[in-house]
């Protein structure tokens, strides 16, 4: 095929996805850019001078739960240090996810959806797809990275470091856009591909993650095996590494060239790995709604379990280590004492870590509630609607995923953390009980959220996906930026997990549990009531 | 004893678009019930009021002697749906689908079920994904005929059936007859229609524009009549319910061709009669031209002529 038959029709997809994300997209910007400048501003405001900055330094700096989670400081005396510190991990997942998900969108989901059926038969090449939306999120990217290098030069940052983190910001995106590239030609579903891409990307995490918890003669070099961990590692505005980021690009070329390779040989609407002939019959047990939805949801729940107790045991067996990364000096010493001692900075990490399990599963919880309009749009409910199946049964096969299935996740990741901690610390059975407890208390915060959704699917259901998924983000957005931003609790507390306790090492209070457990049931009837009034379809 | 459907001045809208306007249905026990009408008539809309999906905005609808919105569940054990567009989980087997549906509407008979898989000629081993249109269809028209329903609702149900399924299918619906159930057919195959209905309803714009036998809507339009004539034949502008009148000259006669409203047949036979007959076809109207008149009614800027007594806003 010559260049120009393969570019055949990139424009005009090109312009289709433009109209098609033209929300989306900007939201996508905004986020980034509110987070990484905003975070940037604030840190101006609070610390103005180095001596403030020294301090911040020497006290939260040394933080080792924050080094393992959100990024090893490298200089934190200037303003450009402690922003590319801070929003260094979280700015690299935020675009990771972004790839991910505008790629699936624009490529196997059109292809499942029968869309690309239409457009493929028009002038367009095979791969034209692929290369539009390849072409709009990468150069999206490279935009935002350079406009976050203007806008931190502006506020006052070296140029050298402003540019070089907001390039390898961007470059992180790049190279996730590959992984999807590579694995929407894998899988025959989208939602299995972005399954797989996010694998991927919470591999990179735990990696980076093990690599900065391990002390100085553990593994370290992991960190360099996470395309996250290039961002951390190219070291802006403390050594400027500016070959780092072209990793991520070298890594973007091959992935991309592969992923072309792999499109090549298949067909159309078809996977790498073929299909294979299901059962003639249906099980005996398969005979009502709560069945059809235990089957249907079934491998998603699996695949979140494998990779929860994968993620959970990582970041639970890092949590040993986590006192030694303070290091043993006078002022180390004086640290762990204000942190409660030892056992005080492995609790504090290890909260942080059921914190960051229930945010994760909040995404699986949003996931299966948006399940419900997914079905009803693809014309799926109303042969079952026709049968002796009611309404509130139909939707309580799939409710029971969100509102149960969220809890089993939660308990089996914090029973990984607790056996992988446990197991090296030589407490296990007080540690499976605490920490299983740990990510149980996070349950009734996702049910606020699941209530919410289910309560714009009753009433206004065409909102349903762009609502569920900008509760998550809002969630996300304030844990993250709340407490460096300065926020008032008037606007944190918005997001349920901002009430939850900070399970292990506190008592766990029982009103807020049960008033966000409350509040997620009442949300969640208010929903099935509209359902039950509205028009399906 | 009492319709297995009678709906009633039924009106539905979504936002400004009106899809219902005042449309009246009756299936009696027992018949096959043609439903036609053109693309977005509200064919499919009143199905799924019919199904308690849609709430109806207003006019009556009883469907088995209950009220489909309220009495959704108990009545739908009691009746089978195919809808137009058959969408299929898509890790599910055909098999899978079929059964599932089955047991969720009561339960189905094992033996139709592989006899109709057989006549179907239907792979149960394939996934969702993996059936073509016409395959899709099929696994939701045997999951229905399966059944033990009362009334089967089907939604233009051989759409993407090649011909030798289409046969299959009609072969069935004359066999669901036969056992005593009710049919609501909507569908554009005429033929099909043609063969299979007692009564047909044909709507338009939301609203019934004729129901009735076949044999009464055929009496109400016209019939088409070609001759050969001896001589001209005179007086025939005098005659009402005469339309598209044509003669030439042929050979030492003429040749004639018209069309007439059925009930004015028999004055125009004898008009011609007096100008001498040599031969005489008289046809009367397929399904299709009595369907293709209210297509063109729907259309308001081109539905000149031929049907303007039903064209009030076109004769202002």
């Amino acid at each position: 095929m010559s260049t120009a038959e393969a570019m055949a029709g990139v424009p005009e997809l090109g312009k289709l996805i433009t109209r098609r994300e033209r929300i989306r997209l900007p939201i996508w910007c905004y986020a980034l850019l509110a987070s990484v400048v905003g975070t940037a501003y604030s840190f101006r405001q609070l610390y103005p001078t180095p001596e403030s900055r020294a301090r911040f330094a020497a006290t939260v700096g040394r933080d080792p739960a924050l080094a393992v989670l959100y990024g090893k400081p490298f200089d934190l005396t200037t303003l450009g240090g402690l922003t590319a510190w801070r929003m260094g991990v979280f700015g690299s997942l935020l675009l990771a996810v972004m790839s991910i998900v505008t790629v699936v969108r624009h490529t196997r989901a059109e292809e499942e959806a029968g869309r690309f059926e239409l457009v493929g038969a028009g002038a367009v090449g095979r791969r034209a797809p692929l290369i539009a939306v390849l072409r709009i999120v990468l150069g999206t990217q490279l935009a935002l990275g350079v406009l976050i290098g203007a806008l931190l030069t502006a506020l006052g940052m070296g140029a050298s470091g402003a540019f070089l983190f907001g390039l390898s910001l961007a470059a992180c995106g790049w190279f996730f856009a590959g992984v999807t590239a590579i694995t929407v030609q894998l899988t025959d579903f989208g939602r299995s591909a972005g399954g797989l891409a996010f694998t991927v990307l919470g591999a990179a995490y735990l990696l980076r993650a093990f690599g900065a918890g391990s002390g100085a003669n553990g593994p370290t070099w992991l960190s360099w095996l996470s395309p996250i961990g290039w961002t951390e590692q190219a070291q802006a505005f403390a050594g400027d590494r500016w070959w780092v980021p072209l990793l991520d690009v070298l890594g973007t070329a091959l992935l991309v060239a592969g992923a072309f390779r792999l499109a090549r040989s298949r067909d159309l609407g078809g996977g790498i790995f073929p299909a294979r002939p299901g059962p003639a019959r249906g099980a005996a047990s398969l005979r009502s709604a709560g069945a059809l939805g235990r089957r249907l949801h079934r491998g998603n729940l699996i695949g979140w379990g494998i990779g929860l107790l994968v993620f959970s045991a990582v970041l639970g067996a890092i949590a040993d280590s986590i006192a030694e990364l303070v290091g043993t000096s006078q002022q180390a010493n004086e640290i762990i004492q204000r942190m409660g001692g030892q056992g005080g900075i492995v609790d504090a990490y290890l909260a942080s870590c059921m914190n960051i399990l229930g945010l994760v599963v909040a995404f699986y919880a949003i996931q299966s509630t948006v399940r419900l309009r997914t079905e009803e749009t693809g014309g799926r409910v109303e042969p079952l609607l026709a049968t002796g199946t009611g309404r509130l049964r139909w939707a309580a096969g799939h409710l029971v995923f969100p509102i149960a299935g969220s809890g089993l996740l939660l308990a089996l990741g914090g029973l990984a953390a607790g056996l992988a901690h446990g197991g090296r610390s030589g407490a296990l059975g007080r540690q499976l009980g605490e920490l299983v407890l740990a990510g149980l208390i996070q349950l009734p915060a996702i049910w606020v959220l699941v209530g919410l959704t289910v309560a714009v699917y009753g009433f206004l259901p065409r909102a349903t996906a762009a609502a569920g998924w900008s509760f998550v983000g809002l969630c996300i957005l304030l844990q993250e930026l709340g407490p460096l931003l300065r926020l008032s609790h008037w606007i944190t507390d918005v997001s349920p997990f901002a009430t939850v306790p900070r399970a292990p090492g506190v008592a766990i209070p029982a009103e807020p549990v049960l008033v966000m457990a409350a509040v997620g049931a009442v949300l969640t009837v208010l929903g099935l009531i509209g359902l039950r009034r509205r028009d399906i379809g | 004893m009492e319709n297995i459907i009678e709906v009633a001045g039924l009106r539905k809208s979504f936002g400004r678009a009106v899809a219902l306007d005042g449309l009246d249905l009756v299936v009696r026990p027992g018949e096959v019930h043609g439903f036609l009408g053109p693309n977005g008539a509200g064919k499919s809309t009143t199905l799924r009021v019919l199904l308690g999906l849609l709430r109806a905005d207003g006019g009556r609808a009883v469907l088995l002697g209950g009220d489909p919105w309220r009495d959704a569940v108990a009545l739908h054990r009691r009746l089978a749906y195919v809808p137009g567009d058959v969408t299929l989980w898509p890790n599910l087997s055909g098999g899978e689908t079929i059964d599932l549906l089955g047991r969720l509407r009561g339960g189905l008979d094992p033996a139709r079920r592989d006899a109709l898989l057989a006549r179907f000629e239907l792979d149960p081993r394939k996934k969702g994904r993996a059936y073509s249109k016409g395959n899709r269809q099929k696994v939701a028209l045997i999951a229905a005929l399966a059944s033990d329903a009362e009334l089967l609702l089907l939604d233009e149900p051989t759409s993407g059936l090649d011909p030798l399924m289409e046969e299959v299918f009609r072969r069935c619906v004359d066999e669901e007859r036969d056992r005593g159930r009710s049919v609501l057919l909507s569908s554009h195959i005429l033929a099909e229609v043609e063969e299979l209905c007692d009564r047909v309803t044909i709507i338009r714009r939301g609203r019934t524009a004729e129901s009735g036998t076949l044999a009464e809507l055929r009496h109400l339009t016209r019939t088409s009549v070609e001759a050969e004539l001896a001589a001209a034949p005179t007086g025939l502008e005098a005659l009402p319910g005469l339309h598209g009148l044509e003669t030439h000259p042929a050979g030492e006669g003429t040749h004639l061709r018209c069309e007439v409203d059925t009930d004015r047949l028999d004055r125009l036979i004898r008009a011609l009669s007096a100008a001498g007959i040599r031969s005489l076809t008289s046809r009367p109207p397929t399904l299709e031209e009595l369907f293709l008149r209210h297509y063109q009614d729907a259309e308001p800027a081109t539905a000149a002529a031929p049907a303007a007594a039903s064209m009030p806003e076109a004769a202002r």
